[in-house]
């Protein structure tokens, strides 16, 4: 598989009267052409960090200290702002969580989405006018010729998100990085937008980094999992080794603390106990440790290495370690 | 705990939310929010409320506990209809009846203490004064997990899943039997989620408390709910025991809102076949006569369009609004 995306040893962090939030501390992994990766994580694991500095769109407190974004050959951490703006909804479509802000509400949809194909492609406007029309057939919006001349407030929150998609695509994008799409949709809207999303990677070949923190939804799109836990990629796997194979103590618990689709009486959940750690001084050692009910002392005081548990699949705990104390995983969803 | 005792019956119940327009405001149309709607909620249980937004399942909470005065029906607790009393008359019935917000961040007011936030309905409704009203609320604070020293912190120094504790704290000051959760979990992360329910299910067998439980997050009402009622543009379509519900959906809307949750199973998700539901929800303002779902449903009638289906019991309380059956 030919490698689109290598993100390198990344650390981005913000300067703030507390001090320096180290948001994401070290993350490398990589994307293969036509995948689907998801990133899942708890508000504050560095997932949207990663993100937004692999897109060069962080806030002006923010900071990329060290790392390599290898896109498609280049190292966009070194590109400029103008270069920037050429590969932003050009080569990389971004899908926003919010349909709500996310569109400007005193431009037309249509003004929206042929922008980026005058100011990337030069096309002309009736050129353009024709393509967007296509792309909104494509992501499902009736009669998509009057629907370009309306604002914002007058679709719905499926519909606008469906805008959203139909505007990431426009230019053909090898990359679409979409970043909680479906969380403020209702669950039918977001069984049509993941239907979609799904259709259109067979369709366009286009490679797809999904973050969210919904398991479900995960599991039904993506091939790939990464798994962050305060700033770090604690685990990372195919989708069937993560839900079935899990070897990180914290993707346990995130499986063990939804509820179980096929339970018949009611069994009781189990949460991680504890608060996510705090990102200005972190934690030495593993983040998820003082959550953790396998903690070492060595879990505490050295720095964490990566343990190869499987092929493609890396787990950061010490567990993995051959002298460590064999643990059962809990995790009873399906025993392989 | 007897869990067939009715502790609340609703009737008929309709909520109407009128559209004035003008100088002297007419009332141009109405919003049908909830258009009679007619359930029990047993003693002890969770009864969980579904839809999608705009289907008038957090204003049927709402309007139970007359945060929102209904248009028309009966709310009967206890054996009183309360749904016509006067503000003064309810207050007894207030302290019985208490609501968790879905917004952890917005309920709260930023200028109180967590002791003055949770101490407010104990003054309101004249219950404790001095050291019994302080051991109160440090006993609250405790049975939700957080400490007695965090009374006279602000709502601003806690994080999401603590202050849906404080909510929950604030709700149970008045010893309540009944209490609303609006969408309490939805705003707070997976792991913190289930802290906050196995904490409701605790509270409720400590204390016999009745939940009418608002969410859209199907698999987390399934782990809670003892029975589930499923709306769509202000009617209740199906409405039956939880395990029933999901393993023998009746009504199409039903049928399809459960083939869309996602399954955190990647064999399980590929495996399945989903029924994709085109088009929206229909407005409430004027919405189609006859069936409601008719428009999106894969079995509709043409009788569907002339009569309006009647909410009957299939047996076994599995309840439905279908013409199908």
């Amino acid at each position: 598989m030919e490698k689109l995306l290598e993100i390198k040893n990344l650390e981005t962090s913000f300067y703030t009267h507390a001090g320096e939030v180290k948001a994401v501390r070290g993350v490398s992994f990589h994307l293969d052409k036509g995948e689907a990766l998801g990133i899942v994580g708890e508000s504050g694991s560095g997932k949207s960090i990663t993100m937004m500095s692999l897109m060069r769109l962080l806030s002006d407190n923010g900071k990329i200290k060290k790392g390599e974004l290898i896109f498609d050959g280049r190292d966009l951490a070194k590109l400029s702002e103008e270069e920037m703006q050429n590969i932003r909804g050009n080569e990389i479509g971004m899908i926003f969580q919010d349909p709500m802000t996310s569109l400007n509400p005193v431009l037309t949809i249509g003004d929206q989405l042929t922008e980026p194909l005058i100011k990337h492609r030069k096309m002309t406007k009736q050129q353009a006018f024709e393509r967007a029309v296509k792309m909104m057939t494509l992501v499902g919006i009736p009669s998509p010729e009057s629907r370009m001349k309306q604002y914002p407030h007058e679709f719905s929150g499926g519909m606008r998100q469906r805008v959203m998609i139909a505007m990431s695509l426009v230019c053909e994008p090898k990359l679409i990085i979409a970043d909680e799409p479906t969380t403020a949709l209702d669950v039918t809207i977001q069984a049509q937008i993941l239907e979609l999303m799904k259709d259109l990677k067979e369709k366009i070949n286009a490679s797809i980094i999904l973050i969210t923190h919904d398991l479900g939804v995960v599991a039904d799109v993506c091939n790939r999992i990464n798994v962050m836990y305060g700033g770090m990629i604690v685990e990372t796997g195919s989708t069937k080794d993560i839900f079935y194979n899990p070897k990180h103590p914290y993707t346990w618990g995130l499986l063990k603390s939804i509820p179980n689709p096929n339970e018949e009486e009611r069994e009781r959940l189990i949460p991680i106990d504890g608060q996510p750690p705090d990102l200005i001084k972190p934690p030495v050692g593993c983040p998820f440790a003082p959550r953790c009910e396998y903690a070492m002392k060595i879990c505490m005081t050295e720095n964490l290495p990566v343990f190869e548990v499987g092929e493609n699949h890396k787990a950061a705990c010490w567990l993995n370690h051959q002298d460590a104390p064999k643990v059962e995983p809990p995790v009873g969803r399906r025993n392989l | 705990m007897d869990k067939n005792k009715a502790l609340i019956e609703i009737k008929n119940l309709k909520k109407y939310f009128p559209i004035k327009k003008g100088l002297l405001k007419k009332t141009v149309a109405n919003v049908k929010a909830v258009d009679d709607v007619s359930f029990t909620i047993n003693k002890g249980e969770t009864l969980g409320l579904v839809g999608e937004s705009g289907c008038g399942k957090t204003t049927t909470g709402r309007t139970i506990i007359k945060l929102y005065q209904p248009t028309s029906g009966q709310i009967i607790y206890g054996g009183k209809d309360i749904a016509k009393l006067s503000e003064k008359e309810m207050a007894p019935y207030r302290r019985k009846m208490q609501m968790i917000f879905q917004d952890p961040y917005a309920s709260l007011d930023a200028r109180m203490t967590v002791g003055d936030i949770i101490g407010e309905a104990i003054d309101i409704h004249k219950l404790m004064t001095g050291k019994e009203r302080t051991e109160r609320i440090q006993y609250l604070l405790d049975r939700v997990g957080l400490n007695s020293e965090h009374a006279n912190r602000y709502p601003h120094e806690f994080s999401g899943g603590q202050r849906q504790r404080i909510g929950i704290a604030r709700a149970l000051a008045v010893q309540p039997e009944f209490i609303v959760c609006d969408e309490p979990i939805s705003a707070l992360d997976v792991s913190i989620q289930a802290q906050v329910i196995n904490m409701l299910e605790d509270l409720q067998n400590d204390m016999g408390l009745t939940y009418l439980f608002v969410a859209h997050d199907l698999s987390m009402v399934k782990h809670i709910s003892n029975r589930i009622g499923v709306m769509y543009l202000g009617k209740m379509v199906e409405l039956c025991e939880s395990n029933e519900l999901y393993k023998k959906p009746l009504h199409p809307y039903t049928q399809a809102l459960l083939s869309a949750i996602p399954v955190p199973d990647p064999e399980q998700a590929a495996a399945r076949q989903r029924i994709v539901l085109e088009g929206e929800i229909p407005s409430p303002i004027d919405p189609p006569p006859g069936c409601r779902f008719k428009g999106r449903c894969r079995y509709a009638k043409p009788i569907c369009s002339q009569q309006e289906p009647v909410f009957k019991d299939l047996g076994g309380g599995h309840f439905v609004a279908c013409h199908l059956y």
